[in-house]
């Protein structure tokens, strides 16, 4: 039995060691796992497409949301535009991107929080009523939750930004944030077109 | 190459100069260390094991003899489901993270995990999770009454987990239990993953890291695709359960097939992420006890992974008495046999580590060596239940039963013990009792061979799963009095092993850095390591490190 262990260690190092930023993997694999969940509520919404027992059904009270989508969509540009921004140095392009990616998701928000007040009392749909509610409202449902996680991490993000305390060297972490973003518009052409296309 | 441990010194020194701590409690409460998080990991899946155990103990006393009232049918039906859903995720996911918390950063040269608080915000999200478990024997009915335990068995097939027919809070106790353990197993993974990406030290490229954390980061990567959809299903059932929604509600047209596929795509890969682990064990185990490098290293890394993708499309061979027609069953019976192929790769390459090696029968190749022996023959009863009309015959049968124990007890049980017997000098700084061992390994080889070969038996002549008690003269009394007495046995050798534990942490032989002569980085610390695990950064030019630095004229590094 040998006790003369001793660290193997090399003090001259020829290359440079450089490892992939361990904000950006786990954010992989944090969208990896968000994304079995959002394939599991897919899959449960396509298989009770028409399954419904009694009405509301989809093709007599959805309407495409194209303004909300557009805004959504457009907000990716934005938080792209942010990292860009603060990669170069440029701390006030930056807050003036987050600060659009906020406006444009918050609006995508409230035309959600509109479409679901019309349904509700207007169409009386709710989660109760039939399938199609119940697929409809979780599957909506849990994508709206993740735009407003996204939501506060961005205007937390701003308000660091216009306080001054984002620089060019937080530039990875801003590069983080944005993945979970452009995710959440990704999550949202899906859910767009299993809802408000093969759906309808 | 040059060894240095100047630094080592250096940082000793300020140890002495950093003012008292506050307390034990408050520093293990707080620790981010990855390995006190990995032993909190361990204990509380041991102290899980032992109550698990306990539930297991209580049905097979109930089962030694035919129309025995030891047992109500209510609190039988808790004890199975409370003994599944226990082992599952409160002992086979927690002492499987647990080691690989304490383990991964060690071999690849790091001081800590790549995100520390992360770390200790999971195993309390999954202690929480266990916690809340058995809270249900106390609050269950709420305000109402006194509580009781989740009965719906440990997949909880729909639509018994219906308000409509499990009133009261056990259910929900179940589901926002695992729900939580989900959560905690999902952010550990995320936290293994990056740890293997990102924080390996100098010159361990990926092909020079240790089968170890290539299988951790193998099940971590299969977390993500498998505990994820575990955890849309039970949000699911949140949602029916709760807010009145109908996904899994017959009546109102909801399918409660579609629960058996969403629980099956999480349930059978998870068995596969309990295996991955323990055959990491092995990977460092044989080797080091057959005095020999692992066979076929890079055989082994696409084994591995290729069991990770097979293992993504088999789930629905849980489902063949379901009735989905021709093509899906040979669709999961193909599917499910293929596993099998690197599975056997894996197993011919420990074979031929072992092939022509100098083995030592200390502890943990003992129970590698019953790992391997009894892992095979689980793996075969597999292969025989993989087909669709034997499984029509024996599917929800004591034969399934004895097939899953076999792997679970034969396979995942004796691989951890080799763990525990491996790594216990490098955690603790002592050996553990060799004698002590020995009659811990006998006797649980004895014990496990009455109980879990004699229970395919009863399987075969019928006996259904999950029932409480018989009627006697149907040949199943011999068999099931054999299975206890052999449980009882099981458990002596348990108790063995608990105190060999114990008793060695306070009177074993002092281990040394290297007792065992291996080869991987965890060896170069002290035994117990320091919280900075290495004063200085370890810089690597092959698999084995350690061979390097003992051997310098016959390096890895000149054959790799």
């Amino acid at each position: 039995m040998t006790q003369t262990a001793a660290i193997p260690y090399n003090a001259t190092a020829e290359t440079p060691w450089v490892m992939p930023n361990r904000g950006i993997v786990a954010m992989w694999c944090l969208i990896a796992a968000e994304a079995a969940i959002f394939i599991i509520f897919v899959v449960a919404y396509l298989y009770y497409i028409g399954k419904s027992l009694s009405g509301p059904f989809p093709s007599q009270v959805l309407e495409l949301p194209i303004f909300g989508t557009i805004c959504l969509l457009s907000s990716s540009i934005t938080v792209h535009a942010a990292v860009s921004a603060i990669r170069k140095g440029n701390t006030r392009a930056c807050s003036l991107a987050l600060a659009a990616t906020v406006l444009l998701g918050s609006i995508f928000l409230a035309t959600t929080a509109m479409e679901w007040h019309h349904l509700i009392y207007d169409e009386g749909l709710t989660i109760k009523t039939n399938l199609f509610g119940t697929t409809y409202y979780s599957l909506v449902g849990l994508h709206a939750t993740h735009v407003i996680v996204g939501l506060l991490l961005l205007f937390t993000t701003l308000i660091f930004s216009l306080r001054g305390k984002v620089r060019e060297e937080h530039s990875e972490r801003i590069e983080v944030l944005s993945l979970y973003w452009h995710f959440v518009d990704a999550v949202w052409v899906v859910v767009f077109l299993v809802v408000y296309v093969l759906g309808r | 190459m040059a060894t240095a441990t100047s630094g080592l010194e250096a940082i000793d020194q300020t140890r002495s100069a950093q003012p008292p701590r506050p307390s034990v409690i408050y520093e293990w409460l707080t620790t981010v260390d990855h390995k006190k998080i990995g032993i909190m990991y361990i204990v509380y899946a041991l102290l899980f094991l032992v109550i698990a155990g306990a539930e297991a103990l209580l049905m097979r006393i109930q089962l030694a003899v035919p129309n025995n009232h030891f047992l109500s049918p209510q609190v039988f039906n808790q004890l199975f489901t409370m003994h599944g859903t226990t082992m599952v995720f409160f002992v086979g996911i927690p002492v499987l993270f647990g080691f690989g918390n304490y383990l991964i950063p060690l071999m690849i040269g790091a001081r800590d995990m790549a995100f520390p608080r992360l770390n200790a915000f999971s195993f309390w999200l999954s202690a929480f999770g266990g916690i809340l478990l058995y809270l249900s024997y106390f609050a269950a009915s709420g305000l109402y009454g006194a509580g009781s335990a989740p009965d719906v068995g440990w997949f909880a097939y729909a639509p018994l987990t219906a308000r409509v027919f499990s009133p009261g809070h056990s259910t929900d106790y179940w589901t926002l239990s695992v729900l939580l353990s989900g959560i905690g197993t999902t952010a550990t993974a995320v936290n293994i993953v990056a740890t293997a990406f990102c924080m390996r030290c100098k010159g361990m490229i990926l092909t020079r890291m240790p089968l170890l954390v290539w299988l951790f980061l193998v099940t971590s990567c299969m977390v993500f695709v498998v505990v994820s959809p575990l955890t849309a299903a039970q949000f699911m059932l949140c949602i029916d359960r709760y807010l009145g929604g109908h996904f899994f509600d017959t009546q109102a047209g909801g399918s409660a097939i579609l629960w058996m596929h969403f629980f099956w795509i999480f349930g059978h890969p998870e068995v596969y992420i309990l295996i991955l682990p323990t055959f990491a064990f092995m990977n460092e185990i044989i080797p080091v006890f057959s005095r020999k490098a692992i066979f076929g290293y890079p055989a082994m890394v696409a084994a591995s992974v290729g069991i990770g993708f097979v293992s993504l499309g088999v789930w629905a061979h849980h489902m063949f008495t379901a009735g989905m027609g021709p093509a899906g069953n040979t669709f999961f019976v193909f599917a499910t046999m293929v596993v099998s192929v690197p599975t056997g790769i894996k197993m011919f390459n420990w074979l031929a580590t072992i092939w022509g090696g100098k083995v030592q029968y200390r502890p943990p190749m003992m129970f590698a060596a019953g790992f391997l022996f009894q892992f095979l023959l689980a793996g075969l009863t597999g292969i025989m239940l993989s087909v669709a009309p034997f499984d029509w015959q024996l599917s929800a049968s004591y034969f399934v039963v004895a097939h899953f124990h076999y792997v679970l007890v034969g396979g995942i049980l004796f691989s951890l013990f080799a763990a525990f017997y491996y790594w216990y000098p490098k955690v603790t700084g002592r050996m553990m009792n060799e004698t002590l061992a020995k009659w811990h390994f006998w006797l649980f080889v004895i014990g496990f061979h009455i109980t879990f070969d004699l229970m395919h038996i009863p399987g075969l002549l019928g006996m259904p799963r999950r029932i409480y008690t018989y009627e006697a003269g149907r040949g199943w009394e011999i068999w099931n009095m054999w299975i206890g007495i052999g449980a009882i046995i099981q458990t002596i050798a348990t108790l063995i092993f608990v105190y060999n534990l114990v008793h060695s942490y306070f009177r074993g032989k002092e281990a040394g850095p290297d007792p065992w002569d291996a080869w991987t980085l965890e060896w170069a610390t002290t035994s117990p390591p320091p919280s900075y695990n290495f004063a200085v950064e370890p810089t690597v030019t092959s698999r084995r490190p350690l061979w390097d630095l003992k051997h310098p004229h016959d390096t890895d590094s000149s054959y790799e």
